[in-house]
This record gives C-alpha cells, structure tokens and sequence, in this order.
C-alpha cells in the first residue's frame, strides 16, 4: 500500500495489437502533483501506455484506479477521461479561431459560457496567445498552434495531464522556450503530469521521476539522478548518456572501495564486491577529464590512464572524445577545452576520473 | 440562323416576363430535386460517417460499394424504380409512378450514393489523432461525430452541391418515372428534351438558359469552397 494513495495506479497493464504483446506493465504508479517522464526510442510503447492509461486505448487487459477506485467500476470512463487532458505531437486545433480552440475542451464539457471566457483569457495569457486570440488556427506557426494545444489543454484545469511527445515537431528555440514556459505553469498548478518523450534533456528538466521503457516494458524507473547515474543495463545506460561500459575483475577490496582489472589497468570503484567477482562498470563522459600535462598533478582522481585519442567526434556545444587506455573510455570536452588543450586524433593525453564517478551496474559473480 | 436568332429572342421574352409555365417548371425542378437531395443527406452523411468511423468486417466491400454507387447510371435508376411501382410490381397500390413523388425517390437513390461516398472520404480524410484528441477532451460519441462532421464542413458542402447538381440536370430517371405530365411532373430537363422534340426552340431555350444559370450559380459555391480549402 502506498501513502499517500497515488493519484493514479495501473496494475497488469497489457495490450496485444496483431499477436504481438506491444505492452506489459505490471505495476505502475504515478503521486499527486509529480511530473513522470516516459523515455525510450520509437515503438518502445511510450504512446501505447499514455493511450492505455486515458482510456483512450481499447481492448487493454489490466486495471487502472483513480484515486484508489477503479475505473470501469467506479468511474465510467467518461467521467474519468474528463478528469485528465491529453496533448499530443501535432496540435490538433479545430477550424476555427483561436479563442474557440482553447474553450472547445470547456464547451464539451458543458461549462458555462461565463466561466469559460474567464478561464479561456486565463490560459491564452499564460501562455502568452492573447494577442492571437481571433486568428483563425490555420494561420498559426508551429509553436503558436502547441501552446494554442497545451492552453486548450490547461483550460480544462485536469487533475492529470498527459503528454505524448508535445515538442517534437517543433524548432530548438520554439521548444526551449515552451519547456520553460510549461515547467513553470506545471509547478504553479502543482498539476500532476506523465510526459512521453525521446529526448533525455527534456526529461532530465521537467521531471520528478524518469521511467526508461522499450518494448513495452518499463525497465527502470526512479529520480533523473538514480537513472542517470545509476542505470541498470546496458540499454538504459547507452539510452540515458553512459558512454563506457566496462567488465572487469575484482583483484582487491579496501574498506569501501574495491579495485577492478580490466584490461590489465587497475580501477578504483567505490562499493562493494567480492573478490574474483566479475562487475559491469559504467562512466558518463561528463565525469572523465583531460590533461595533457606529462606529470601527475595534485587530483582527487584516482584513476589515472594514459591513453590515446583515437576519434573526436564534434556534438555541437561540445566535442565526444573516443580514448583507448587500454581499455575503450569516452569524454566530453567543451569545445573552448579542445582548444586549449590542441587536442587532435593521435594525440596522447591523461584521462582521470574519480571513483565515485564509477558505477556498479551489474556484478555477475564469481 | 434564324431559327436560331427568333428561338433567342423569345425565350428572353419568356424569361423577363416570369411566363407562368416556365416558371412552373422552374419551381417544379427546384422542389423535386431539393427534397430528393436533403433526403441523400440525411441517409448519406450519417451512413457515410459511420462506415467512415467503425471498423467491421467487409468494410473495405462497403467502401467499394459505396464508391460503386457514385457512378450508378441513372436511366438504371430510374428502371428499377419504374419496376418497383409498377402497377402489378412490390409497391404498386402506392400508386405513385408517374407522380413527382417518385422522381424524388429516383434522385434521391441517384444523390445518396454520392453524398455517401465523399462524407466518407472527407472523415477519411481527418487526421487519424484528431479523434484521440476530441475524446480525450472528454467528448461523448456522438459529440465527437458532431465535431468531426463540422471540421469536414467544407467537403460536406461540396457534397450537397454535387448531389444536388447531379440530380437537377439529371433527365433519363425523371422521364422514366415522372412521365413528364405537363403541370404535374414535368421539369426542366424533361420540359426541355420535349419542347426540342417538337421544334419548340424558343421554350427549349429558355428552359436552357436557366438550368445552365443554375449549373453556373452550384459551380460558384463549389469554386469557393475549394479555394477555401485550408492549404494544411
């Protein structure tokens, strides 16, 4: 049982479409007032389980429970689906002006005309449409048209609201500006929110909790930092930016540390394992630095590898470095440190990371 | 020529001058067809709809059916009515051959399979997510049908005009099943196929005249549409 009674359950969640099982969730839950991303690539059932758990999805097998009472039972889904919003990828906005977009939720709904105009002005000014109030849809850009949708949307003041990937058609700049635009209404509103997204910045921005999903299932789920830095396998880890994964052995434990061969080099982890134990390790570029300096300086990092650039691949505001020390290691260097440091292939350099920097993914035994 | 020329000349006498047979017709034709098409739309958009939104199967039969239907010829039309009200045939006590009120049921069989076929394409035609989104906004079924009839407005309308177009100038199933009975069941198409028969040019024309003012006047509102369509 778990307090306070989540907003939202599901339990057995399972959807098959042509023999295939296309998801498989058996337990899920989403708390009051928390926004929960949904990451993973295409066809990983982000879509499916955003449509299952609106109802909007049928057959499912499964049961969902609205604030601990079951719909279907207790809640026809009419009533349940009139509690959430859903916005999607394409604005979907009607042929009309829009005003009208933004009420047309409210005018389903059967809220008085009253009512809606003040909640249609409320929402048109939050999201800075007021002055396109009259325009007829069509005529909207990309991004005027989504947050003509969220503002239609947020109208309906849904007790959850759900999102199926909302900025991916749009530019940098139109999402950017979006994203901060809908973090502050979210956590003004405290509206509880599951967000479907392929993009981990996103998720690592908005959310309270972050759930990785492929094929179907939901293979990890937990705080952006427990993700992040701590992933389970190899999927969640190359799906959420870990860069090196390395197995190695473990030759020798201190206290709370342990050193583990790999490749014949000796890495400090802290943790704990057995020794002869062979252990999955995982570094995030972001946490490996660069010194082209021949002696050794006074660094907190223990790991020290000599090594030689073997590939710089160019991310825009930064630059992946591919390493071999021995053993295959990934760092991210900003561009302004390429420079300073004249790093170029072929070029010998000193990567060091701390031990902390380590994760234990998987230990597999003696 | 100057058949041509005197023929020209009297029927702008007869149509300035509103001559009551004429304008019998005119009215007549108005009517039959009006009726024959608000009929075609009451069964066609709400057919057309449904197959459009429910998944069964033989749809794709039904569809194909339907996209049959949009050319079905009229003189067949009007051979299976005629057929039907025979005086010995099924529906024959009716006693309604001969009258408008079976040119009205022949058009309508002629307009309904059109409005049918492209209400169904224009909901076709709507993205796929739209229907999501109306639900998810908490829309009832038949709310969500409602909507979705009014963002297909504009193919809707061309269908209405295209029933109606079709069925006005439609002349083989009238004569069949009207028997053109002057002041009775006699309308501009088959008033004029008659009064050309008898070398009666200057009727024949004036008749002419107005059923092309009437195509020109549907093609209008159809132009507009289309020029309205939103370029999405």
């Amino acid at each position: 049982m778990i307090e306070p009674v989540p907003i939202l359950e599901a339990r057995n969640l399972e959807v098959e479409r042509g023999g295939i099982t296309i998801l498989n969730i058996s337990f899920l839950y989403v708390q009051e007032g928390e926004i929960l991303s949904l990451i993973g690539p295409n066809g990983a059932g982000k879509t499916t389980l955003l449509q299952t758990l609106s109802c909007l999805l049928k057959p499912f097998q499964g049961e969902i429970f609205f604030r601990g009472e079951k719909v279907y039972e207790n809640h026809s889904v009419l009533d349940y689906r009139r509690k959430l919003a859903m916005v999607f990828q394409e604005p979907l906005l009607f042929d009309t002006t829009v005003f009208n977009n933004v009420a047309s939720g409210l005018k389903i709904r059967g809220v008085t005309r009253g009512e809606t105009r003040h909640r249609v002005m409320e929402q048109l000014d939050r999201f800075g449409i007021g002055h396109l109030s009259n325009r007829s849809a069509r005529t909207l850009s990309g991004g005027e048209a989504q947050r003509t949708s969220l503002a239609r949307a947020f109208a309906l003041r849904p007790e959850i609201l759900l999102l199926d990937e909302p900025f991916a058609s749009l530019d940098p700049p139109t999402r950017d500006s979006l994203i901060e635009d809908l973090e502050q209404i979210l956590r003004q509103t405290r509206t509880t929110a599951v967000f479907a997204t392929h993009d981990r910045i996103e998720a690592l921005r908005l959310s309270n909790r972050i759930a990785v999903m492929n094929t179907g299932g939901i293979l990890q789920i937990g705080s952006p930092v427990e993700v992040m830095n701590h992933p389970v396998d190899e999927f969640v880890a190359s799906f959420v930016g870990v860069e090196t994964i390395l197995s190695g052995k473990v030759i020798k434990r201190n206290g709370g540390t342990f050193l583990a061969s790999i490749e014949g080099r000796e890495v400090e982890v802290v943790g704990d394992a057995h020794l002869g134990e062979t252990v999955v390790l995982c570094i995030r570029p972001e946490n490996v630095t660069l010194s082209t300096r021949p002696s050794e300086e006074g660094t907190s990092a223990r790991n020290v590898f000599p090594g030689r650039i073997e590939k710089i691949v160019s991310l825009g505001f930064y630059q992946k470095i591919e390493l071999n020390c021995g053993f295959p290691l990934v760092a991210y260097v900003t561009n302004h440190s390429l420079e300073e440091l004249s790093l170029a292939e072929g070029r010998k350099v000193k990567a060091s990371f701390k031990a902390t920097a380590v994760t234990v993914m998987r230990k597999e035994g003696v | 020529m100057d058949l041509i020329l005197e023929g020209i000349k009297k029927a702008f006498w007869l149509l300035v001058t509103f001559d009551p047979e004429v304008m019998g017709i005119t009215l007549l034709s108005l009517e039959v067809s009006g009726i024959a098409t608000l009929i075609s739309l009451l069964i066609g958009i709400s057919v057309g709809a449904a197959v459009a939104l429910s998944r069964f199967p033989g749809k794709r039969f039904a569809v194909s059916l339907i996209n049959t239907g949009m050319g079905l010829p009229p003189v067949v039309v009007g051979l299976f009515v005629t057929i039907f009200l025979w005086r010995n045939g099924p529906l024959g006590f009716f006693e309604i051959l001969y009258t408008p009120v079976a040119m009205i049921i022949a058009q309508a069989i002629i307009a309904t399979p059109i409005v049918m076929g492209i209400t169904l394409a224009a909901i076709q035609q709507l993205p796929q997510k739209l229907r999501l989104q109306i639900l998810a906004l908490g829309a009832t079924r038949i709310q969500m049908v409602w909507i979705l009839l009014k963002e297909a407005k504009l193919p809707l309308l061309a269908a209405v005009m295209a029933g109606f177009g079709g069925v006005i100038s439609e002349v083989g199933a009238s004569i069949m099943v009207g028997g053109n009975i002057k002041g009775y069941s006699r309308v501009l198409t088959t008033a004029t196929v008659m009064e050309t028969s008898r070398g009666n040019f200057d009727i024949a024309i004036a008749l002419g005249i107005i059923l092309l003012l009437l195509t020109y006047f549907i093609n209008l509102i159809l132009t507009q549409i289309q020029q309205r369509e939103r370029p999405r």
